[in-house]
């Protein structure tokens, strides 16, 4: 090699390349090993809890009433159908949860979204075709959501406001702008072609599932193969390292506000065509279930980690304990305890991991 | 002497009534280590902030192979080879060492012939390849560098700079951090730079570094050039009368 350097030189004569190699490389080699091998454990372990969940209710399930739980189609749709707006809620949150922020105006943003669509497709319903109309609706949503997302966006990145207080001011100000529209109460829509969306199926699996799947796996492609995706995950776990490569880090964090807000904004037409009913409240207590679908699914509130696949399960994790415990006939109000349960632990998982594996960032 | 890479020519910078640097030169020749030493408010950031593109100089001028250059912004003096090293270490400690080389202009490949998605297998190849140019040889290339010690972090910020082909490396305190065997590496790094002929401009306050691995040392105190040296042709005590002045 061309790397004997001139006279001084002690690191390459001597004592410098196998004392290195004694003194650095091994104990990294087996930090590297232990750690990888509990970060896997983290992807996984919202699925795994997911599966473990699933086989307690089946079990609870047999020995209450003889019963199934898993294997009723009925059951497994309602899930599906449950999880929908929940979903596309924490998949937004999970962007800006990487990258260190908070989104909690997304509930009102998607009762807000909600309202635009119930009241634009009734009133495009008037001189439109129904699907058009419904068309209308979707880019309504979409449209009014992107601006409380751009105005997040713009007090985080620009202002710099923390997340919290910025997304916060945003959470009433989409309240009361959504209330102000809905006048108070719901709105209820007419439209065939929206009622179809709503709660027709493809082969039996209902409409808005496929749209979330697609929209969800479009979200995961973002996030994990894309520059945008990486940029999030280098912004969550050191900005100021982001800056100096180069990466425009108000520019990403303006639209990642706009893409959860995007999220949210599907998320309240799909409400709406659900429920042919647009209501300011549709997204209020899903706000912190989205936030626990996140932390579930295996990311840390402190940026820098966590996966759509993961956050998914989380999703799923929610859904699966709400739906199985009324179909089990337990009070409604266990599921907020079980909900909280298993948050504190994804959490407590988490920080174990963070001191036991990843002590060398404390460095 | 060979023509010098980089040159500072009478640069100064005030900050409104403040003189941070007054009248300082400063030359480094390729395969040259050149060390910046002072004491704290000397002026040693302010210059190589300077040099980096963070700061205009109010006065004086820079040269980069001859020619005089104007950055606007650290980009612009890294397009032009100039690369800084931070102390505290620009790594996103989640990514791996190949993300973290290509942080901000990451590699695309096409999936499916259409499908747009970051080229990991080209990311973690070309880091092999550094970091083995560095004699740091990893096999776990997609761990998270929050896995490696600091010296080797270090190493992995060094890597990036010799993969975009920086010609000068301007390294602040890179060995304050670090456990002693952790500070020889990044030592034998600053050989191998200098060997692959790259100038290096060392920012320490550890006179034994300094004297390890430097040709020249340049003594800033209080904004003012105090003088400057051959590592051969000095003494750390006379480094130190520099510093301090009398």
């Amino acid at each position: 090699m061309t790397s004997s350097p001139q006279p001084p030189a002690p690191g390459s004569s001597g004592s410098g390349p196998s004392a290195d190699q004694i003194a650095i490389a091994p104990p990294a080699d087996h930090g590297a090993g232990k750690l990888s091998l509990l970060q896997q454990i983290a992807l996984l372990r919202a699925w795994l809890f997911l599966a473990a969940l699933i086989l307690g209710f089946e079990i609870w399930a047999r020995a209450d009433f003889g019963g199934t739980f898993l294997f009723n189609p009925f059951n497994v749709q309602s899930i599906a159908i449950f999880a929908v707006v929940p979903l596309l809620l924490a998949a937004g949150q999970t962007f800006v949860i990487i990258s260190a922020g908070i989104d909690l105006s997304l509930g009102f943003i998607m009762g807000l979204a909600a309202v635009v669509a119930a009241h634009t497709v009734n009133w495009a319903g008037g001189f439109m075709s129904p699907p058009m109309a419904v068309v209308m609706g979707v880019c309504a949503a979409i449209a009014v959501a992107t601006i409380p997302g751009l105005i997040n966006g713009l007090l985080v990145a620009r202002l710099k406001v923390p997340p919290f207080i910025g997304t916060l001011g945003m959470f009433g100000v989409c309240r009361g702008a959504a209330f102000l529209l809905a006048n108070g109460t719901t709105v209820p829509v007419r439209n065939s072609a929206l009622s179809a969306i709503g709660n027709g199926r493809f082969m039996n699996v209902p409409y808005i599932v496929i749209i979330a799947v697609v929209f969800v796996l479009i979200l995961h492609y973002l996030l994990s193969q894309t520059r945008f995706g990486q940029h999030n995950y280098a912004i969550g776990a050191n900005e100021q390292a982001a800056r100096r490569a180069g990466i425009d880090v108000k520019g990403h964090l303006t639209k990642l506000y706009v893409l959860s807000a995007v999220c949210a904004g599907l998320a309240g037409f799909l409400y709406t065509a659900r429920f042919s009913a647009g209501a300011a409240q549709a997204g209020e207590p899903l706000l912190l279930d989205s936030v626990a679908a996140v932390v579930i699914g295996g990311a840390s509130l402190f940026g820098g980690s966590g996966t759509i696949l993961g956050t998914v399960a989380g999703a799923l994790v929610i859904a699966v304990i709400q739906y199985g415990l009324v179909f089990l006939n337990v009070k409604p109000f266990w599921q907020f305890i079980s909900v909280g349960v298993v948050i504190i632990i994804s959490v407590l998982i988490d920080q174990a991991q963070r001191n036991y594996g990843g002590g060398r960032q404390s460095e | 002497m060979s023509e010098p890479l980089l040159e500072v020519r009478h640069l100064s910078k005030n900050f409104g009534a403040v003189q941070a640097l007054q009248d300082v030169s400063l030359a480094v020749a390729p395969g040259e280590v050149v060390a910046l030493a002072g004491d704290n408010g000397a002026g040693k950031t302010t210059l190589i902030k300077a040099i980096s593109g963070v700061y205009r100089p109010s006065s004086g001028e820079i040269l980069l192979k001859g020619q005089p250059v104007d950055f606007g912004s650290p980009q612009e003096a890294r397009e032009q080879g100039i690369e800084t090293i931070y102390q505290d270490l620009a790594l996103a400690d989640n990514l791996s060492i190949g993300a973290n080389i290509f942080l901000g202009r990451e590699p695309m490949r096409r999936a499916f012939g259409f499908l747009p998605v970051l080229d990991r297998r080209k990311m973690a190849e070309a880091a092999k390849e550094t970091m083995a140019l560095l004699d740091f040889h990893v096999n776990r290339m997609e761990a998270p560098v929050s896995n490696f010690s600091g010296g080797q972090r270090q190493a992995v910020a060094i890597g990036r700079a010799v993969y975009w082909n920086a010609q000068i490396l301007i390294m602040d305190e890179p060995t304050a951090a670090l456990g002693v065997p952790e500070q020889r590496k990044v030592i034998s790094l600053i050989h191998q730079l200098k060997a692959q002929g790259r100038g290096v401009i060392f920012i320490s306050h550890n006179l034994q570094d300094i004297f390890a691995v430097s040709d020249r040392i340049v003594v800033l105190r209080r904004g003012v050039a105090a003088g400057e040296r051959r590592i051969a042709e000095t003494t750390h005590d006379e480094v130190v009368k520099l510093m301090v002045g009398g």
